[in-house]
């Protein structure tokens, strides 16, 4: 069938293209408004948040580290400053292949595993944008060197000079000035980022930690525009960092330096304090470590074997170490019974060697005793028990003043408190009491705990620290001053220096103790078991009066009717040598403690280094001093 | 045409058109050569900030305003029914240059869209194609019965599909749709029943699944970093990010011309060509786009004016569809921008830097002018 000629039809076509015409308009129209909607979205609803990104796009916020505080000895002597070093850095987007990268790096410049672990784990972080991280630290003029000469194979490289930490005293001020480390994960947690940026190291012990806020100071900042690429374009705005404050100490390298040969190779510590203001003047914990190790951050290995080392030289024996204070509570232990109208100078007592409590078999034995029971030091009182360092007197006084007395006396001396104003890492010790006991141990106080600590031993323990803020208050009559690091004068915080520990004992009461202590180091040529214990060791010479008391503390028990022989035992089980002085007796200038770990007899292994630094302190430290009363100038 | 009867008046042989004489001589429409000249002058405007303040960039873009705006002069003195005629000649040489491009196509970026002879010319046969086709369909369309039927279709589709392959296989997946929906646009405007649209639109659903797994990766990537452009914010997603908040952070009133962070610190990819309306906005704020828009509008209002008042099939065809392709662009280009369509390579027309885009446009442009200018008088 043909098809039917079709005519076109003008009109019909001319009205299909008008409403297809009408439609697509519409659509357009539509779409139209759509994009505006849209614009108008972003542009009016999402505005603040564009600008605040766009913003964050270009502007770049470099910090201005501020320098570090100095940390400076009693006569301006560099404890702590900074030294230039140099780090390498990458940013992360602009290194295109991590692994090629390090290859040619590792040609380069020698890199231990951790560090190409660094490396790796730092390429592949995305952080901020264009940030530069620290990979290796403190390269060498070497290392360098060779880096900057192949330098056109590490885009996204570099190396950036800047300030860190630097001990020039190192081991010898390491536990008394603290150090700092690298902000790890941790600590990120804990602090302020803003306040850090920049900032690659915080302190972690001692004067470092503890006057942190005053000697990082505070961050100054460049608003720097830059393009996508990171490049630099322009600087907007730029605040200029504040420079950490720097901080005297009241120590004196030098006599730390002779507290240093004085103990020589022993382990102990020893903490020198000036009575009136409390300002530590040398504290010295043996064996110590290189505070420099830690500024960059010591390998694992490196660390372990510092850390798991018998000698422990990381452990700080002045402030942390607890130890029985053995004979050296006695001065105190008689200034409490003073006090309490328990003893008076003349009151004597008959010691045959041993002292027993009343319907107990068990013997406490004096130091002096023999199994013939020869030994005792006859008619003794107060004076020439503590001269003497007679057990036995103080067994019987410890029991007669009972142990809440007791407790309360001797915590006017700051036992069994922190009282250090600037040491952060400072231990407690231990001044037993009876809720302690029941509390602790779960055991009622029995009589015989009260003997023990009339002597120092049972479960009473001091630090150095301790021991020398109590000889300290006694040089001071009383006066307790908390021990300090840090010159007040260099701190507007400055807390009080006095904290009043209970009623302050009556100044009269000290006299006869300090007599006392002062007859251990110059009564001599009395005849046998008449001299000072340290007479012979430190006495004979003198040119100046000192006050002191030697103590020896146990390590293990001695079972009853044994007697102590160091040949028979191991060199860490013998007993710690203590002796604590001060001097002159009138007008005090230095108070010391001083602990030998293991060292044996207290008069005779500790008392010489205690009369080589008060020495020192007194007569060689002194030397303008010295030279004008030798002259007459001065009386 | 041909077989039309032609009403012309007496001692005049180009029409009536009634309006001033100096634009009847050279057969501009003066409106919409108004319009067009506005949206230029404010284009080179965004485009002097978007080439920070590079005079090169401005002159090299007048040069090739004024090639044009001549294209369009000369393109306007031809009359419909010569371009009628000529249509599936064009058509044909658009053809074969197409295909040449696989022989002989310059390979840039992994795609032959460029036919170069040394020294002398350097141009994307697709690109004269986009003129070419509605051209040529409206010339098969306008002796056809309309709306057409099965045959009529049939043979449009394939005027269509045949180029349409042809620049797929280039490959150059975004030319290609956009060339297929300013064909269809000339059946759409020829008639073409709403139905087979519908059924058209079905099928491309249907065949989604299947396309996904045809088109290649970094086409993936666009289509997902549309819907997620934070899942490879330094890679994929970036130009997204970017150029949104360039454009939120122009806020109402921008920043001020040169004074976009955005757009002068290299944050934002393409500024002087694709992502240029980016610029506009950061810079000019939401009254730039709107402005610019608000003129598109105009023109794309007069180009339809124009075709509603052509008086034959082939006039009314082609400049139906060549506005309504003018207005796709445009959609297209600032969707992109904006981040509600995925990421394809067209310009903003009549503002990106570029050429042959450029001269594509001016020549639909004289052709929307030769069939307003070469009208028979109403009757």
């Amino acid at each position: 069938m043909a098809e039917p000629l079709a005519l076109k039809d003008h009109h019909l076509e001319s009205q299909i293209y008008i409403e297809r015409v009408a439609a697509g308009a519409l659509v357009v129209g539509l779409l139209f408004l759509a994009l505006l909607a849209r614009i108008g979205y972003l542009q009016i609803y999402e505005y603040r948040d564009a600008v605040s990104q766009s913003e964050e796009n270009r502007i770049q916020v470099v910090a201005r580290p501020p320098v570090r505080g100095l940390i400076l000895d009693a006569k301006g002597l560099l404890l702590a400053d900074n030294r230039p070093s140099r780090d390498l850095r990458l940013i992360p987007e602009q290194i295109n292949d991590v692994p090629d990268t390090l290859q040619k790096l590792q040609a380069v410049l020698e890199m231990s595993l951790e560090e190409v672990e660094r490396f790796r784990s730092l390429a592949e972080r995305q952080y901020r944008r264009f940030e530069a991280l620290p990979v290796l630290f403190d390269l060498s003029d070497a290392q360098v060197a060779q880096f900057e000469a192949n330098r056109y194979q590490f885009p996204g490289l570099f190396v950036s000079g800047k300030l860190v930490r630097n001990y020039p005293q190192g081991e010898l001020v390491a536990h008394a000035v603290g150090s700092v480390r690298r902000i790890n994960d941790q600590d990120a947690k804990l602090i302020n980022a803003t306040d850090y940026a920049g900032t690659d190291h915080i302190g972690k012990l001692g004067v470092e930690r503890f006057y942190e806020g005053t000697l990082l100071g505070q961050v100054g900042y460049d608003q720097i525009e830059v393009n996508a690429r990171g490049r630099q374009m322009q600087t907007l705005e730029s605040v200029k960092p504040v420079n950490g404050r720097d901080l005297q100490l009241y120590l004196d390298v030098g006599l730390q330096a002779a507290a240093d040969r004085a103990l020589g190779d022993r382990r102990g510590a020893i903490v020198a304090i000036e009575p009136k203001s409390g300002g530590i003047l040398a504290l010295l914990s043996r064996p110590a470590y290189d505070p420099n190790l830690f500024v960059q951050g010591i390998s694992h290995k490196a660390y372990n074997a510092l850390r798991t080392s018998v000698d422990a030289p990381l452990f700080n024996r002045a402030i942390q170490g607890q130890y029985q204070p053995g004979s050296t509570l006695k001065p105190f232990i008689g200034l409490v019974a003073l006090g309490e109208g328990f003893a008076n100078i003349k009151d004597k007592i008959e010691d045959p060697g041993w002292y027993q409590l009343p319907g107990n078999e068990r013997l406490y034995r004096d130091w002096n005793w023999t199994k013939t029971d020869a030994g005792g030091h006859g008619q003794v009182n107060l004076q020439k028990a503590i001269y003497r360092s007679c057990n036995v007197y103080f067994y019987d006084l410890a029991v007669r003043l009972g142990i809440d007395r007791l407790s309360e006396g001797l915590s006017r001396f700051g036992f069994g408190a922190v009282t250090a104003l600037d040491l952060p890492e400072a231990s407690v010790g231990l001044l037993p009491s009876r809720d302690w006991k029941q509390q602790v141990k779960r055991l009622p106080w029995y009589p015989g705990d009260t003997v023990n600590l009339g002597i120092g031993h049972g479960d009473v323990l001091v630090t150095p620290l301790q021991m020398a803020t109590a000889v300290a208050t006694l040089a001071n009559r009383g006066k307790f001053v908390r021990p300090r690091m840090v010159q007040s004068s260099a701190l507007e915080q400055a807390p009080s220096p006095t904290q009043a520990l209970g009623e302050p004992l009556s100044q009269a009461l000290f006299e006869p103790i300090i007599e006392a202590m002062e007859m251990v180091v110059h009564r001599g040529n009395q005849g046998f078991g008449e001299n000072g214990t340290a007479w012979a060791y430190i006495g004979r010479d003198i040119e100046y009066r000192m006050a002191g008391k030697s103590g020896t503390a146990q390590v293990v028990e001695i079972e009853q009717g044994e007697v102590y022989d160091a040949s028979l035992i191991s060199e860490r089980q013998r007993k710690h040598a203590w002796f604590v002085a001060f001097a002159p007796v009138v007008a005090p200038e230095i108070a010391i403690a001083v602990l030998i770990e293991n060292g044996g007899g207290g008069s005779e292994q500790a008392a010489p280094i205690a009369r080589e630094l008060l020495d020192y302190y007194l007569l060689e430290s002194k030397p303008l001093a010295t030279a004008m009363t030798a002259a007459g100038l001065m009386p | 045409m041909s077989r039309d009867f032609i009403r012309q008046l007496p001692g005049t042989s180009e029409g009536y058109s009634g309006r001033t004489p100096v634009f009847n001589w050279f057969n501009v429409d003066p409106l919409l050569f108004c319009i067009l000249a506005v949206i230029v002058s404010f284009g080179l405007l965004i485009l002097y900030s978007a080439a920070d303040a590079s005079t090169s960039v401005i002159q090299a873009q007048c040069v090739r305003l004024a090639a044009g705006f001549g294209l369009m002069l000369l393109v306007a003195q031809v009359p419909p029914y010569v371009l009628l005629r000529l249509a599936p000649v064009l058509y044909l040489i658009g053809l074969l240059l197409l295909a040449l491009t696989y022989p002989f196509g310059t390979e840039v970026n992994g795609s032959r869209r460029w036919l170069r002879i040394p020294g002398l010319i350097n141009f994307q046969p697709s690109e004269a194609m986009k003129v070419f086709l509605p051209m040529v369909m409206a010339w098969y369309l306008s002796d056809r019965h309309l709306p057409p039927g099965t045959k009529p279709l049939t043979v449009g589709m394939a005027l269509m599909l045949v180029p349409f392959g042809l620049i797929l296989m280039q490959p150059d997946l975004g030319t290609a749709l956009l060339f297929a929906a300013s064909g269809l646009l000339v059946l759409l405007l020829a008639g073409l029943s709403w139905r087979f649209l519908m059924g058209l639109g079905a099928i491309l659903v249907a065949a989604a699944p299947v396309m996904w797994f045809l088109i290649r990766e970094y086409q993936r990537q666009r289509i997902l970093t549309l819907f997620d452009p934070e899942r490879d914010p330094l890679g994929a997603g970036w130009n997204i990010i970017q150029s949104k908040i360039a454009i939120g952070s122009g806020g109402l009133g921008g920043k001020g011309l040169l004074n976009g962070t955005q757009s002068h610190l290299d944050f934002l990819p393409e500024t002087q060509t694709d992502f240029i309306v980016a610029v506009l906005a950061e810079e000019l704020g939401f009254i730039g786009v709107a402005s610019l828009l608000m003129l598109y509008g105009l023109f794309i209002f007069r180009g339809l004016l124009i075709s509603v008042q052509a008086q034959d099939t082939f006039g009314r065809l082609l400049a139906g569809s060549i506005t309504f392709t003018f207005a796709v662009y445009v959609f297209v280009n600032i969707g992109m921008v904006s981040g509600i369509l995925p990421v394809v390579g067209v310009p903003l027309p009549l503002v990106s830097f570029g050429g042959s885009s450029l001269l594509t446009l001016f020549a639909g442009f004289g052709m929307l002018m030769s069939i307003h200018s070469h009208r028979r008088i109403n009757i």
